[in-house]
């Protein structure tokens, strides 16, 4: 039919757009678009990403593929002429815009000419053409470094809460300043997850999923953050949001999302609410509740691509693994726990053999020993929690994170089941039309021909949207595995560092020990 | 020491202090017993009572009780090791006791081919003492000679604190070892997490899989070994110890029962009717010579016990230190060689 397909934005469903929509009809749109871009090149916030698709497509079809979100960015959020806005605000729902934020890819097609235009629009900060940004990936400049430090308790009883300093330390020009910091509580970090899961998901990126919700240990926290439970509490869970906070600006597209950045930059952020859902449990739950939609589905998917077939039993087995080492390494810290009681305990028998010993020598060396036996202690102590915080939590971290890529996994079934369910809808209209015709309503028969057109330019977007999403997985995926090898060798290389270190330590305590063994007369 | 079926048979080798020959005999357990039980019997050696005799450990099995387990404490660690050893000090305080060495059962012991008499031996001064309920009373009973009552108060003290040590210690080598299986499961879960086929990103991880169960295989080596330098040197010394001083209660304790006795013949004389005084005074004086021999020993042994466990004490904490200190630079070494391999993958 006219307008390749490709000139027809896709819509969605869910958005009607108010006058702007017209864009749709091709043709005059092109010149539209791209006013609508000239305005927003007023740089400033890297946009919603999601809002952009619309707009970008309208404009440069071409874009369609995997343009990316660079130019999505162009949009800041009160800059723009009303129906501009109202089309964002719209348009942030739909997450199956194609674009979303950054696939870098270069751009499929080759008249992106508009495209680099607006790309470069944005953010002023980085004229990235996506090539650049590739490039950048590649050479792992990650120039926002976070962290997440001084856990304060604010408050008392059990409307306290925890309030941690968050650091960015950045050069990335679209941040306000180059360091800078705010204080966020858990509440705030969900809050985030919230915000980038349903803007993000669709897309098909695996978005970090933060540390879980614990009443129990918050409620110790609350009632008072003195004993060494609550402080490793409260120290588990500062490394796990520093952790979280560090995965979601490493990830190119995430760090893009204005919402990142507002949660690093702004001030105060308003109170999160929906955070029920994010428990432990509930975020399982959660990821769960999507595969079995997905499975009940009465159109099963066929895969034509057994790439994603084999990654997904893949990832299943990783999964299992990882949660086996993970009993394992909780089996292990137990026993390190354990032996600090006992050499303890050791300590102080010792200690007392030496007090009842007659012979001087001897009752000083024993003494010696008792002391010794205690620093011993003290080190195991650090070694169990070395063990704990860097291998535990990383395993924790993996398997919560392999959730979250089997998240992804389903999205990708979801948009290929829309995609199908597009193809038949729109077979159902052209027999509707046909009968119709047949009927010979001409009044009647328009609206068919219209929505037909509608709804092929549906299935030609949700195929695209397929495809994309198809794509960013196994970008994604890829992404994870090197991101993964990466992780465990750094954590690897701390742990082995303390090891070396505590050993050093114990040939010290050692070589202070043995004069005095020797000179037991 | 060779297991066979459910006894144990230990191989001694043994040579003569006048280098008449070097010997080679197997022993069970039953003829360690047989070797103790007539050193006791030696009812004829004046102040035989006041003597400390070595301890022998718990009889033990391949298949031991739970109970067994308990009693022999670090001993019934591992692969009998421990207890060999034990064994073999057994035997070598007994050669090296000036009163006890003289024994011909010792020669008998150490050098027939044969297995000693397994006969039962008749009652001797143990069985006297497993009369319980008598004991309890006297073993409060107050001394007469400073010296010695002063040496009661402490041992008893002792005794509880070297016995409790020793259990300590038990327990610190049982988490080591806990620990040790642990890192060889961690070792193992690894290996298995590793992947075929050739995507590079997957090959990395694997490789990290790898190396890290190497390390974890390190681990659990410098652990057991941390373990089995506890066992074999303070270990045995604790144990040793702990053994010694209830044996020195027991040499104490047959004193105070003489004392006992003794006061009691005194009372006897004093009380006698003419008839029996004569009577009643020979026995007091025997009474008496025994009593002033058994002290006589008593105090000998005590002496060279004294110097004896600090001494044993001083080698075992030496040893001790020695060896993880070996060990501690070990590990050392190897954990740095494994961080300059990871350095080397990255």
């Amino acid at each position: 039919m006219a307008a390749s397909s490709d000139r027809i934005p896709p819509r969605l469903p869910a958005t009607e757009e108010p006058g702007a929509a017209t864009p749709d009809m091709a043709d005059g749109d092109s010149y539209e678009g791209e006013d609508i871009f000239v305005n927003n090149s007023v740089p400033v916030a890297v946009s919603r990403g999601v809002s952009q698709p619309d707009n970008v497509n309208e404009q440069t079809p071409d874009l369609f593929g995997e343009e990316e979100a660079g130019s999505t960015t162009a949009k800041s959020n009160g800059v723009h002429s009303d129906d501009d806005n109202d089309l964002f605000a719209e348009a942030r729902v739909e997450l199956n815009t194609p674009g979303g934020s950054a696939p870098k890819e270069p751009s499929s097609s080759s008249g992106l000419r508009p495209a680099s235009s607006f790309t470069t629009s944005p953010a002023a900060l980085q004229p990235t053409s996506l090539e650049q940004m590739e490039e950048d990936e590649a050479e792992d400049s990650f120039d926002v470094d976070v962290a997440v430090t001084n856990p304060e308790k604010v408050g008392d009883g059990m409307g306290a809460y925890v309030a941690y300093k968050v650091s960015t330390r950045t050069s990335l020009a679209m941040f306000r300043n180059k360091t800078f910091s705010v204080r966020r509580r858990f509440s705030d970090f969900l809050g985030l997850y919230e915000k980038l899961s349903v803007k993000q998901l669709l897309h098909g990126y695996i978005i970090p999923p933060p540390p879980e919700k614990s009443v129990v240990g918050m409620t110790k926290v609350k009632v008072g953050m003195d004993d060494p439970s609550s402080v490793e509490f409260v120290e588990r869970r500062r490394g796990a949001l520093e952790r979280y906070l560090q995965r979601v600006v490493s990830h190119p597209s995430l760090l893009q999302d204005p919402d990142v950045r507002e949660f690093l930059e702004r001030e105060e952020l308003p109170r999160a609410v929906s955070t029920q859902a994010l428990s432990g449990a509930g975020f399982l739950k959660m990821i769960n509740k999507a595969s079995d939609a997905v499975n009940k589905m009465t159109i099963k998917m066929n895969e034509s691509d057994t790439w994603f077939e084999d990654k997904f039993q893949e990832m299943e087995n990783e999964e299992q693994q990882l949660r086996k080492l993970q009993a394992v390494v909780d089996s292990l810290v137990n026993h390190r726990k354990e032996l600090c009681g006992s050499t303890a305990v050791f300590a102080k028998s010792m200690a007392m053999l030496g007090n009842s010993e007659d012979n001087t020598a001897l009752s000083r060396a024993l003494s010696q020993l008792a002391e010794v036996e205690d620093k011993m202690e003290q080190l195991h102590q650090e070694q169990a929690a070395s063990d704990f915080f860097i291998f535990a939590e990383l395993l924790a971290d993996y398997i919560r994170l392999m959730g979250a890529m089997r998240g992804c996994f389903d999205q990708r079934v979801r948009a290929w089941q829309r995609w199908q369910e597009s193809q038949s809808t729109l077979q159902k209209k052209r027999e509707s039309e046909a009968k119709l015709l047949w009927a010979n309503k001409p009044d009647k028969l328009q609206q068919a021909k219209e929505e037909i057109t509608e709804w092929e330019s549906r299935v030609t977007q949700y195929e695209r949207d397929f495809d994309r999403i198809g794509r960013t997985v196994r970008k994604e995926v890829l992404r994870f595995e090197k991101e993964k090898a990466k992780d465990f060798k750094s954590q690897i290389m701390k742990y082995l560092d303390a090891m070396l270190q505590s050993q050093q330590r114990i040939v010290k305590f050692w070589e202070a020990f043995l004069p005095e063994a020797k000179a037991i007369a | 020491m060779v297991k066979d079926g459910d006894t144990l048979t230990f191989l001694i080798e043994s040579e003569k202090l006048s280098g008449t020959g070097v010997y080679h005999v197997d022993r069970t357990y039953d003829d360690f017993e047989w070797l103790q039980q007539h050193l006791f019997s030696q009812e004829e050696v004046s102040g035989i009572q006041g003597v400390i005799f070595p301890p022998l450990p718990v009889k033990a099995q391949v298949n031991a009780s739970a109970k067994v387990i308990k009693q022999l404490g670090i001993l019934g660690l591992g692969e009998w090791r421990a207890y060999c050893k034990a064994m073999e000090t057994f035997v070598r305080q007994i050669a090296a006791h000036s009163i006890l060495g003289k024994n011909n059962a010792v020669e008998i012991f150490l050098t027939s081919s044969d297995p000693p008499g397994r006969q039962r031996v008749r009652k001797n001064i143990f069985n006297r003492l497993s009369q319980a309920m008598e004991g309890m009373r006297k073993e409060g009973h107050k001394d007469v000679d400073e010296f010695f009552q002063t040496e009661r108060d402490h041992n008893l003290v002792f005794t509880g604190c070297a016995k409790t040590a020793a259990e300590r210690f038990l327990d610190v080598v049982q988490t080591e070892q806990k620990i040790a299986v642990a890192c060889g499961h961690f070792s193992t879960a690894l290996r298995l997490c590793v992947e075929q086929g050739e995507d590079p990103d997957k090959l990395d991880f694997s490789k990290v899989c790898v190396k890290l169960s190497e390390v974890f295989d390190s681990i659990q080596k410098n652990v057991t070994s941390v373990a089995e330098n506890n066992v074999s040197t303070l270990g045995l010394g604790l144990d040793l110890e702990s053994r010694y001083q209830e044996a020195e209660k027991e040499m104490l304790y047959r004193r105070t029962c003489k004392l006992v006795e003794l006061e009691t013949t005194r009372r006897n004389a004093e009380k006698a009717k003419p008839v029996k005084k004569a009577a009643m005074e020979e026995v007091k004086k025997a009474a008496e010579t025994e009593f002033d021999h058994i002290s006589g020993v008593a105090k000998e042994e005590i002496a060279r016990l004294q110097a004896a466990r600090v001494k044993m004490l001083q080698q075992a904490l030496v040893q001790w230190c020695e060896k993880q200190l070996l060990t501690a630079k070990e590990s050392a070494d190897q954990f740095d060689q494994h961080l300059q391999a990871f350095r080397g993958m990255a």
